[in-house]
């Protein structure tokens, strides 16, 4: 006597369960799991391994930033920004004084932008590489990795000769810089791009033609190219799937306009795609600031005290009148510099895509209200488009090329 | 200055021969146009179709507390909310900033999820920050505070350091856990 | 000659006598298994300590795993907001005893810059902490050293039972410096059942002491 028929006659099944949804798996994923990076959740429907939706879900990581945006001057909330995207935190710092600057009409000095222009880019290389990096990660490659924060550190070391902070940097100012490039950064900075394409050369042997990793990349998460504009792709993102939209070279801000480059794009919009314009990316980066390097003008990085927003130096507060008045002002709690009544929006081509900031001046030195257009928010949103049909396991090569950061999407 | 973006003169003539004549104003070349709460809708898709195909942000400003008009247009003054919508053109790299205005006790403006899926997120983000109601959005969610939470945090009534809510939690010892 | 002990008598010389819990200590201290919290920019930090440079494995801390249940050493990196609280508690619960608590950067210690209305204003309100460590982010060092002092700890001061810390004094003390403005508009635990359950051991903590 056989067991199974006895047994299959006693189960019934309940009355709700005969529909074919209620046979969906329902996954949590997050908020505290290891692809995830950071703090997000997805909740995921399964059919077996293959997903039939996924409900992102965020703010497991909200600290207030816009809030605190309204409390802190725009010298201090530069330090916040730091925390908001924090792979790759100088892009956030020339983000912010960047739309500051457009908002207070402040013309800034030569020799601050091509070293703004330096720093941007040396973020944007550590960032893809972490991005990467960390796609390598999740997809089995943890060479790669190590490979790429071996580089990181390399840039970590060059920020801390700078200014003093591995990766908090804080580096800029309204109308400048905390402090000026000295001849030893320079010097790290020309050894790193002397070196760097080397490490690039062999992380992409490890990986860009690697059996696994293209079988895991390609055609997972395909975003067209009409998708990724209705859905507000920015960056590398948007560039993977044919969107030609570089703010570098649609509104040069800083120096960029100076330079040769080129924007890089793909027109397949899978995982793999966004690998390979990141990689080409950092390529072109360190074509900017190998052409930056060789040329940074003389001169002073912050801006005179005519405008009233950057310090003067010591040798003009001790000897002029002008210097000494704009010292005390600026240093006095209820004085500091004066911000129109006025709101502009002004963004840079950061890492992840568009970073932008809405500012409202209502003539204090703190902003009425900081609002930040992160592109993760936009990035994260489409993710239950790119995911659904694959399988669990693309769940986080998805997720990795996105390059979702936690702090920039809650704020 | 720079960099000034492309002029949207001719933009506005086409709003402004469809729509009539509506508030306009200019400062570091950015163009702020300020449509009324009825016909945002109506306008947003019209500028949908001219092109600004890429909707870079929805967000919002609270003036309760601020001194002057804002954007110094006069129409603008004594609304509590100033909706944001930041638009760009990717064929022209146009850009154009939509101001709509709404007030308390219901600030509610009709979501332009239908023209961009990008809204979807941005106006959930609005309605938990600010209490603004977004009529026809499939999913009008809190997106960043705990789902039980019952204030907005970024209106400006509402204090930076909350009302006690971030410390309403049990508290686990080592001789418990 | 060393004078001989009568107990023992007949053992060889290359056995070791000692304490059971110096014993225990020493064997938990040299494999701590960490659990990596990480929310926010101290994670990165806590990424590079366990990279190639840093080489977190030199100090028997490299096994990071993921599973509350397989870890010993929970290391908070980042800001703990109001929706992450739940869900930390939750794993610290889920963790095994013996297990200690790093938390690691100001944000998770004090709250650091972040004194808004959604970040708490340092996890060792609601959860036990063993070491702290400043710094915004923390340099890998600091990190490591925090890992060391925290192995001289466990072989100082743990006991085989592992119920060595009397942190619940300190947690009330310094959660009794915070006003709470009554009536609260928010639940927000996302168990209301441990949630009660939590309050109720509470209550009954406070009356005991």
């Amino acid at each position: 006597m056989s067991i199974a028929p006895s047994r299959t006659a006693t189960v019934e099944l309940p009355e709700a369960a005969t529909r074919s949804e209620d046979y969906l798996w329902t996954l949590n994923f997050g908020p505290q799991h290891p692809a995830t990076h950071t703090t997000l959740r997805l909740v995921l429907k399964l059919e077996g391994e293959r997903v039939v939706d996924a409900m992102p879900e965020m703010g497991y990581l909200h600290s207030g930033f816009e809030k605190i945006g309204e409390h802190l001057t725009y010298n201090q909330y530069v330090t916040v920004t730091d925390r908001m995207n924090y792979i790759s935190p100088m892009a956030n710092n020339v983000a912010w004084h960047h739309a500051v600057e457009v908002l207070l009409g402040i013309e800034l000095t030569p020799r601050c932008k091509v070293i703004r222009t330096i720093i941007a880019e040396l973020a944007r290389i550590s960032d893809h590489l972490l991005c990467n990096g960390a796609v390598g990660l999740d997809t089995g490659a943890f060479t790669f990795f190590l490979y790429g924060f071996y580089q990181r550190e390399v840039i970590y070391d060059i920020f801390e000769t700078l200014c003093g902070a591995r990766f908090t940097n804080s580096y800029t100012r309204v109308g400048g810089l905390s402090q000026d490039m000295t001849p030893l950064v320079v010097e790290k900075i020309r050894t790193f791009v002397k070196t760097f394409p080397k490490t690039l050369e062999d992380m992409e042997r490890l990986l860009t033609r690697n059996r696994i990793f293209v079988d895991r990349t390609k055609g997972v998460g395909v975003l067209t190219k009409e998708e990724a504009i209705d859905r507000g792709a920015t960056g590398p993102v948007a560039r993977a799937s044919g969107v030609t939209r570089d703010l570098r070279k649609d509104e040069p801000y800083l120096a960029y306009a100076d330079y040769d480059f080129q924007v890089c794009c793909a027109t397949a919009g899978d995982c793999y795609a966004r690998y390979l314009v990141r990689m080409q990316e950092m390529r072109e980066s360190l074509r900017i600031v190998a052409q930056a390097l060789e040329n940074i003008p003389a001169g002073p990085v912050d801006v005179g005290i005519d405008q009233r927003t950057a310090k003067p130096d010591k040798k003009q507060v001790y000897s002029t009148i002008e210097g000494t008045i704009s010292h005390f002002e600026l240093a006095m709690s209820n004085r500091g510099f004066e911000v129109p009544c006025e709101e502009t929006y002004a963004a840079i081509e950061a890492p992840n895509g568009e970073l932008g900031f809405y500012l409202v001046g209502d003539g204090n030195e703190t902003a009425y209200r900081a609002r930040c257009r992160p592109p993760s928010v936009l990035h994260f949103a489409m993710f239950p488009q790119l995911i659904r049909g694959h399988t669990l396991s693309d769940v986080v090569a998805v997720l990795g090329s996105l390059n979702i950061i936690a702090a920039e999407l809650d704020r | 200055m720079p960099f000034i973006p492309p002029p949207v003169d001719d933009v506005l003539a086409e709003v402004n021969g469809r729509f009539g004549p509506l508030e306009s104003s200019l400062f570091r070349g950015q163009t702020r146009l300020i449509v009324p709460e009825a016909r945002a809708f109506e306008v947003l898709e019209f500028l949908k179709e001219i092109g600004f195909d890429l909707l870079v942000d929805v967000s919002c400003v609270d003036y309760l507390e601020y001194r002057d008009p804002p954007m110094q247009c006069p129409s603008a003054s004594g609304h509590r909310y100033g909706l944001v919508y930041l638009l760009a053109a990717t064929a022209t790299n146009q850009r154009l900033t939509i101001r709509v205005f709404v007030d308390d006790p219901d600030p509610t403006v009709a979501s332009v999820v239908p023209l961009w899926k990008a809204a979807n997120w941005l106006e959930r983000e609005v309605w938990d920050l600010f209490g603004i109601r977004f009529t026809g959005h499939p999913d009008l969610r809190r997106l960043v505070m705990p789902e039980e939470f019952t204030a907005h945090p970024l209106r400006k009534d509402y204090p930076l350091q909350g009302r006690g809510e971030r410390h309403n939690f049990p508290v686990i010892t080592r001789d418990r856990s | 000659m060393a004078m001989k002990d009568p107990g023992l008598e007949g053992l060889p010389e290359n056995v070791m006598v000692g304490k059971l819990d110096a014993l225990a200590n020493w064997c938990r201290k040299n494999s701590l298994w960490p659990m990596p919290f990480a929310t926010a920019c101290c994670g990165i930090e806590l990424m590079a300590t366990g990279a190639s440079k840093h080489d977190l494995a030199r100090f028997g801390a490299e096994v990071f795993r993921f599973s509350p249940r397989q870890c010993d050493l929970m290391i908070v990196a980042g800001r703990v907001v109001m929706k992450m609280l739940p869900v930390l508690q939750r794993i610290w619960q889920q963790m095994h005893e013996p297990k200690w608590c790093i938390s690691m950067g100001a944000c998770a210690s004090t709250g650091g810059v972040f004194d808004t209305y959604a970040v708490v204003q340092g996890i060792d309100r609601f959860i036990p902490v063993d070491m702290y460590v400043p710094g915004c982010p923390p340099r890998p060092e600091q990190l490591i050293q925090a890992i060391i002092d925290l192995q001289d700890k466990i072989q100082r001061e743990g006991t085989i039972t592992g119920r060595e810390f009397d942190t619940a004094g300190r947690q009330l003390r310094k959660r009794a410096l915070v006003e709470i403005a009554a009536p609260l508009s928010i639940d927000a635990s996302r168990n209301p059942v441990l949630q009660r359950e939590l309050a109720a051991e509470a209550d009954a903590f406070l009356a005991r002491s």
